[in-house]
């Protein structure tokens, strides 16, 4: 059977139409669903930073936010180290915000391969019973041996001594970097050490075996096999705490303990 | 008519399986099977999208121009994946995450461009439903048994279960490093072949 141009337009119009009507409808119904899964995912993983949470622990909706009952988001000038007004800080976005041109900077040039920095960043306070603030969570992300490792690295409220490190999204050598995600790994990061005593970053990751963190405040194990794996969280860890990335935000804090 | 049904369903398992004996659809069949669970939901995936292309293609086939027929088809197999996408996104996140771009790559899987090509175009629309289905579960029962074996020697687990608990846990089960790595896939699959055409010595090609 011979069928007419006219007739092949039209048949092509009608299925791309449809197609278009089935795609569109099935994401605009389940948008908000996805909405609500992104959030809850990024609270997950505050909570495992924070030590609220268990890595690989299933958890309901319900109860990821009545442990984030106790987190609360805040959004901050890098540059300044001061807190942002006037935002919706627990909606913050900060991977647009650092996309956008108008509301990013060029990072200076760094090891953990950061190309650029938002203007403003979202950190998370935990709450302690008494109210005060007990830890807080930082987001952090630098590049590995093959991809952008993303996470949130835990600090006490003193301000220099790590609760925990997490990683969330990362492409790196399943069963070699990808020991990132190890729980085993991840347990050896509470208790350490972040700055020396003139004030630099000391923790690094080494390679071999550290001491307990009693005795061997700044270094960690490294992961056999991932040896570039290793050197980026080093390399990250020391960008975002150091002056470039949450560094003047955690000297205003210090200098507010100070002076309280 | 009953046997033609059931020929039709359950040869591609076996007699005719898409992995196995046309060997197509083997991308997938790597990236997915490091886990149980992902490689269950990539399963159902791809059996509802070809289950739903090849219904849609079968009921469109008197009516597709041929000169166009390739890119019809591909239309609706993309609509049907990204509708598949938004789903597991919406309800099966964490699963969905780890997916990633392979829900997508769905796309490329020629299993179902063959299938819709070679099956769809011809037969009735409820005989391709049956069709889909079944070369949906031929993909599947590969894909379970490599997924099995590599998570199961890959990292002592079943569907995130500990089974063999890992020497660097606290166990004793020393875990094989080359099966959580694509390649392995390869590997088994090979030997997945090597036994279904020593079962059914007609599939062997002649050289």
């Amino acid at each position: 059977m011979q069928y007419s141009v006219r007739y092949i337009v039209l048949f092509s119009t009608a299925v791309c139409i449809a197609g278009a009507i089935l795609v569109s409808a099935s994401a605009v119904t389940l948008k908000e669903r996805q909405i609500v899964n992104k959030a809850l995912d990024k609270q997950k993983n505050v909570l495992e930073a924070a030590g609220l949470a268990q890595p690989g622990e299933r958890l309901s909706a319900a109860e990821i936010q009545e442990r984030f009952q106790r987190v609360r988001a805040k959004v901050i000038d890098l540059k300044t180290g001061e807190e942002v007004e006037g935002v919706d800080a627990t909606n913050f976005d900060q991977q647009r915000e650092k996309k956008n041109p108008a509301t990013s900077f060029p990072a200076p040039d760094n090891p953990a391969r950061v190309k650029r920095l938002p203007n403003h960043a979202q950190i998370f306070e935990v709450l302690g019973d008494d109210g005060e603030v007990e830890m807080i969570v930082l987001p952090i992300e630098g590049y590995g041996l093959w991809s952008t490792l993303y996470g949130f690295v835990a600090l006490d409220a003193d301000l220099e001594t790590i609760r925990g490190l997490t990683f969330y999204d990362h492409g790196e050598t399943p069963g070699l970097g990808g020991e990132v995600d190890n729980p085993n790994w991840k347990k050896l990061w509470p208790g350490r050490k972040v700055y020396g005593a003139d004030g630099e970053v000391e923790i690094r990751v080494i390679k071999g075996k550290a001491g307990p963190p009693a005795e061997d405040p700044y270094e960690v194990d490294g992961l056999s096999g991932a040896t570039i794996t290793s050197r980026g969280v080093t390399n990250m860890l020391h960008f975002w705490l150091g002056e470039h990335g949450f560094g003047p935000y955690l000297e205003r804090l210090r200098n507010e303990r100070r002076a309280a | 008519m009953a046997d033609k049904t059931s020929r039709v369903l359950l040869d591609p398992l076996f007699e005719n399986n898409p992995i196995a004996l046309q060997v197509l659809g083997i991308c997938s069949a790597l990236a997915v099977t490091t886990k149980m669970e992902t490689t269950v939901v990539m399963c159902l995936a791809v059996i509802g999208v070809l289950a739903g292309s090849n219904f849609t293609v079968s009921m469109l086939r008197n009516h597709i121009p041929p000169s166009i027929r390739i890119i019809v088809q591909l239309t609706i197999i993309a609509s049907l994946v990204i509708v598949t996408d938004q789903i597991l996104k919406a309800y099966l996140f964490e699963v969905s995450k780890q997916l990633s771009v392979f829900v997508g790559l769905i796309i490329t899987n020629c299993i179902i461009m063959g299938r819709a090509e070679a099956y769809a175009m011809q037969n009735n629309p409820l005989m391709s439903l049956l069709d889909g289905i079944g070369n949906g579960l031929g993909y599947s029962v590969i894909l379970l048994v490599t997924g099995f074996l590599r998570e199961l020697f890959g990292s002592g687990k079943l569907f995130g279960q500990v089974v063999l608990p890992l020497a660097s846990e606290g166990g004793w089960y020393v875990p094989n490093g080359l099966l959580v790595l694509s390649p392995s896939a390869f590997f088994i699959i090979g030997f997945l072949i090597w036994a279904i055409r020593t079962w059914k010595p007609e599939q062997v090609e002649e050289d």
